[in-house]
């Protein structure tokens, strides 16, 4: 739990919450949205360590799955963002995340594998093939922007989808499996995907910077004292690691929201033809914004995909895409705070904790595990539930699924907003939806 | 929020018709070419044409209840390829318990061969064998399916009538999420083969089939047709026969009309006394009817199930319904038939697995150009 205590520093100023910030008061919300974030995260933490001493899961368990956790909320958090860019600021609707990490994470691949393995890649430097992914991941954005964008919202969503799929075909193709230039054997690797050098390679590069050394050796050893192993504080420090770009994603994104670009973006989401009339250039900046979020999602994919050491065609289900939705959806399509929130909610509660039950489930419970689910209820029916929890222990994969679509729709019913979406930043100045109320005084 | 953008004088639509004509004509062009050169036999033409042919009937079978939803409750329905899944499971289930009595335990057989104890060659299930147990699996995959989506527009939907497009589309993803991980909790997730290898009659002359068979003959077609495999002829009837039922139904009943009446204009329809509630369940008992049967009749000819073929196959599905026109069932059926020979006769010029590739392209481009369906808008005439 290292990271918390670097987490709470943000802010412990007297917070203030008005419906309409002026852009003072967002300075203080932005403080107080960081010290709800961290208080968030530090009884969420506090709450399964607890659970998992009380019923016995080791310490290095218990810390490999925060770490876990760390590590997914931040992915979502950087992919919700990036998605909240498309959606909640400008109401574009893509369902095809995934496509754009794919292309993101496979010319990350493809420049900085090794020239000698199979397939090839360029033996770039690692920095390079970041920022060509991410490049990569605009341009293709660019692609499918130019022409797309002037159709329905939900004949784009098709569409989007239809391009993730089409990524995803065309990669485990067979014809782009391997392409041979001059004796070496580059291409897509077809089912079988791409080794590199995982992206979280740059922790072990950092802590032997010289500065970093002895910290690093502090670190694994305070580690050691409570029975964590270095692997797990490795995936801690990647965690934070990524949690600089979240920082540095949700300051671009607050930066472009509050500039004359980001209030037409408001805008065309709410009335396109009335921004078109004011005589904004709405297409051109569509296809702008939609080409920074693919870029975001390329970057996102490649931290996320790219820190294992191989990339494969399984990996970049569109269902991918929808978990990311699902995040944002949670926290408040709209809000940057909410984006967080929502995927640390997310990564923690649905993706995640269902493992932790398992593997508390595991320390403690002495089930069998049954054949089929008919097995299980006829030993239920002779009284033994133990065979039936053995098997929804078993198939908890497909139990986090059926959660994750009932949350959705759940949501899509009673809270369509989300949790923070009453924080959903409005492009008139004041807002005029709530007049009535006589709550607004600018 | 739609809007045409010109170029010059000629309309991106204008444009995008003339390259996807010419793009047809050279393509028919090369086909000649590499028939008349000896490249292409033409009974790969033929076997391929035909392919397409039968991918069309299930992928429009789908595609008329995803049309109808879209048109009727105006969102697009993400669910609709699980609604697939859900029929072929529970139809073969029925199957299975009807046809393997006494060949395997109830367990294996209700669970669809989920432990190995019930395997299709061992139970008979084909066609000859059980015709009983596979005409009643067929009934029962509408049945069930129709059960499903009712009880999920009941949960689901019907709180949301008046939500608008993109929040029903993104409920409709829950519930395909929850649906397909439901099948997949019971049945677990494992691939695998449920029907026995399909019984074959023949080889018969071509002016013995049918219909088709008389056409062709008459048109002077004189080749052999080879063994008729009586799997994919089982799923061409029933197909055909539900689509021309489909088709009475909504020309020639007062239900049929009030359909048409309400996907064409909503409000006009509400004015003059239509009972929307009504309309609606009829268009999930249909929908939801065509799409189990659909699910079980893939299964019955490509004899694999697993919980992720409806939700793969929903793209090809929508890629349909857009071309014809999201609205028209005819549409549908017209596009179903391009993208089940764009799959197919594809193969010619490009590898097998990116055919798919190319009919999603076909669909994105039409969406972009002709947004309206290449039919043009034709509301379910």
């Amino acid at each position: 739990m290292s990271d918390e205590s670097t987490r709470e520093e943000g802010g412990a100023q007297p917070e203030e919450q008005s419906e309409n910030p002026t852009p003072d008061e967002t300075a203080i919300r932005w403080q107080s949205d960081v010290k709800f974030i961290a208080k968030l995260v530090a009884v969420t933490y506090v709450g399964f360590a607890i659970l998992g001493l009380v019923t016995g899961v080791s310490t290095n368990e218990i810390a490999g799955f925060l770490a876990t956790v760390t590590f997914y909320a931040a992915v979502f958090a950087l992919l919700a963002l990036a998605l909240n860019l498309h959606w909640g600021y400008t109401g574009l609707f893509n369902i095809g995340v995934v496509g754009f990490m794919a292309i993101g994470v496979y010319t990350f691949a493809i420049l900085t594998a090794s020239p000698e393995a199979s397939p090839a890649g360029l033996g770039l430097p690692m920095v390079v093939g970041v920022i060509g992914g991410t490049l990569a991941a605009a341009l293709a954005g660019a692609v499918i922007a130019l022409p797309a964008l002037r159709v329905r919202a939900d004949y784009f969503a098709i569409i989007t989808l239809g391009f993730s799929e089409i990524v995803r075909l065309s990669i485990t193709s067979g014809s782009l499996r391997q392409v041979e230039v001059n004796d070496r054997v580059y291409g897509t690797g077809g089912g079988s995907g791409i080794r590199y050098d995982p992206v979280d390679g740059v922790v072990t590069w950092l802590l032997e910077l010289p500065g970093f050394e002895q910290g690093g050796e502090a670190l694994y050893q305070v580690a050691a004292l409570v029975n964590v192993t270095s692997s797990v504080v490795d995936r801690f420090l990647y965690a934070v690691i990524l949690m600089i770009f979240i920082v540095l994603f949700y300051l671009l994104l607050t930066r472009i929201a509050r500039s004359p670009f980001g209030r037409v973006l408001k805008a065309i989401r709410e009335d396109e033809i009335a921004a078109r009339s004011l005589g904004k250039r709405t297409q051109v900046t569509k296809i702008k914004v939609f080409m920074v979020g693919t870029a975001l999602m390329g970057l996102g994919g490649i931290l996320w995909l790219g820190s294992r050491s191989l990339v494969s065609p399984d990996g970049l289900m569109p269902v991918i895409t929808f978990y990311i939705f699902v995040a944002l959806i949670i926290g408040g399509s709209g809000s940057n705070t909410g984006s967080v929130v929502g995927a640390f909610v997310f990564a923690a509660f649905l993706w995640e904790g269902p493992r932790f039950i398992r593997t508390i489930a595991r320390t403690n419970l002495d089930y069998r595990p049954t054949g089929t689910i008919y097995d299980a209820f006829v030993e239920l029916a002779a009284l033994d539930p133990m065979p039936l929890i053995g098997y929804l222990i078993g198939s908890l994969d497909e139990l986090r699924w059926i959660l994750l679509g009932t949350v959705l729709v759940v949501l899509m019913i009673k809270r369509p907003k989300g949790l923070l979406g009453e924080r959903k930043e409005i492009a008139a100045a004041t807002d005029l939806s709530h007049r009535p109320r006589g709550e607004t005084d600018e | 929020m739609f809007n045409q953008q010109r170029f010059s004088n000629v309309s991106a639509q204008d444009l995008f018709g003339y390259i996807l004509l010419a793009g047809i004509v050279v393509l028919a062009l090369d086909l000649v070419r590499r028939l008349v050169m000896g490249t292409l036999a033409p009974g790969t033409l033929w076997a391929l044409t035909w392919n397409g042919f039968v991918d069309s009937l299930y992928i429009g079978l789908a595609a008329i209840g995803l049309s109808m939803t879209y048109s009727i409750l105006q969102f697009a329905n993400f669910s609709h390829g699980d609604l697939v899944t859900a029929g072929a499971f529970g139809g073969w289930t029925v199957a299975y318990i009807i046809g393997g009595i006494g060949a395997a335990g109830f367990g294996s057989r209700l669970l669809l061969d989920a432990d190995g104890g019930a395997q299709a060659g061992a139970l008979g299930m084909d066609i000859v064998s059980s015709p009983l147990a596979l005409l009643v699996g067929l009934v029962a995959a509408a049945l069930i399916t129709i059960g499903i989506a009712l009880a999920i527009d009941r949960l689901v939907y019907k709180r949301m009538r008046r939500a608008g497009g993109i929040p029903l589309l993104i409920a409709s993803i829950g519930v395909a999420l929850a649906l397909r991980y439901l099948i997949a909790l019971v049945y677990t997730v494992d691939s695998r083969g449920i029907v026995a290898s399909a019984p074959f009659v023949g080889p018969l002359e071509v002016h013995e089939l049918a219909v088709v068979g008389s056409l062709l003959s008459a048109v002077g077609v004189e080749w052999n047709i080879g063994p008729v495999n009586l799997h994919e002829a089982t799923l061409v009837i029933s197909a055909l026969a539900l689509i021309i039922g489909v088709h009475l139904l909504l020309q020639y009943t007062k239900l049929g009309k009030s359909m048409r009446a309400m996907s064409d204009n909503r409000d006009l329809a509400l004015v003059t006394g239509i009972e929307t509630e009504r309309v609606i369940t009829a268009t999930w008992v249909i929908g939801a009817g065509l799409a189990g049967v659909a699910g079980y009749l893939i299964v019955l000819d490509q004899s694999q199930i697993s919980i992720n073929f409806g939700w793969f196959l929903l793209l090809l599905i929508f890629a349909a319904v857009i071309l014809g026109g999201i609205g028209s069932i005819y549409g549908a059926l017209a596009g179903a038939l391009i993208i089940g020979l764009t799959i197919n006769v594809s193969l010619i010029w490009i590898p097998s697995d990116l055919n798919e590739v190319a009919a999603f392209m076909l669909m994105i481009m039409v969406l972009i150009f002709k947004p309206d369906g290449l039919l043009g808008g034709v509301e379910t005439a």
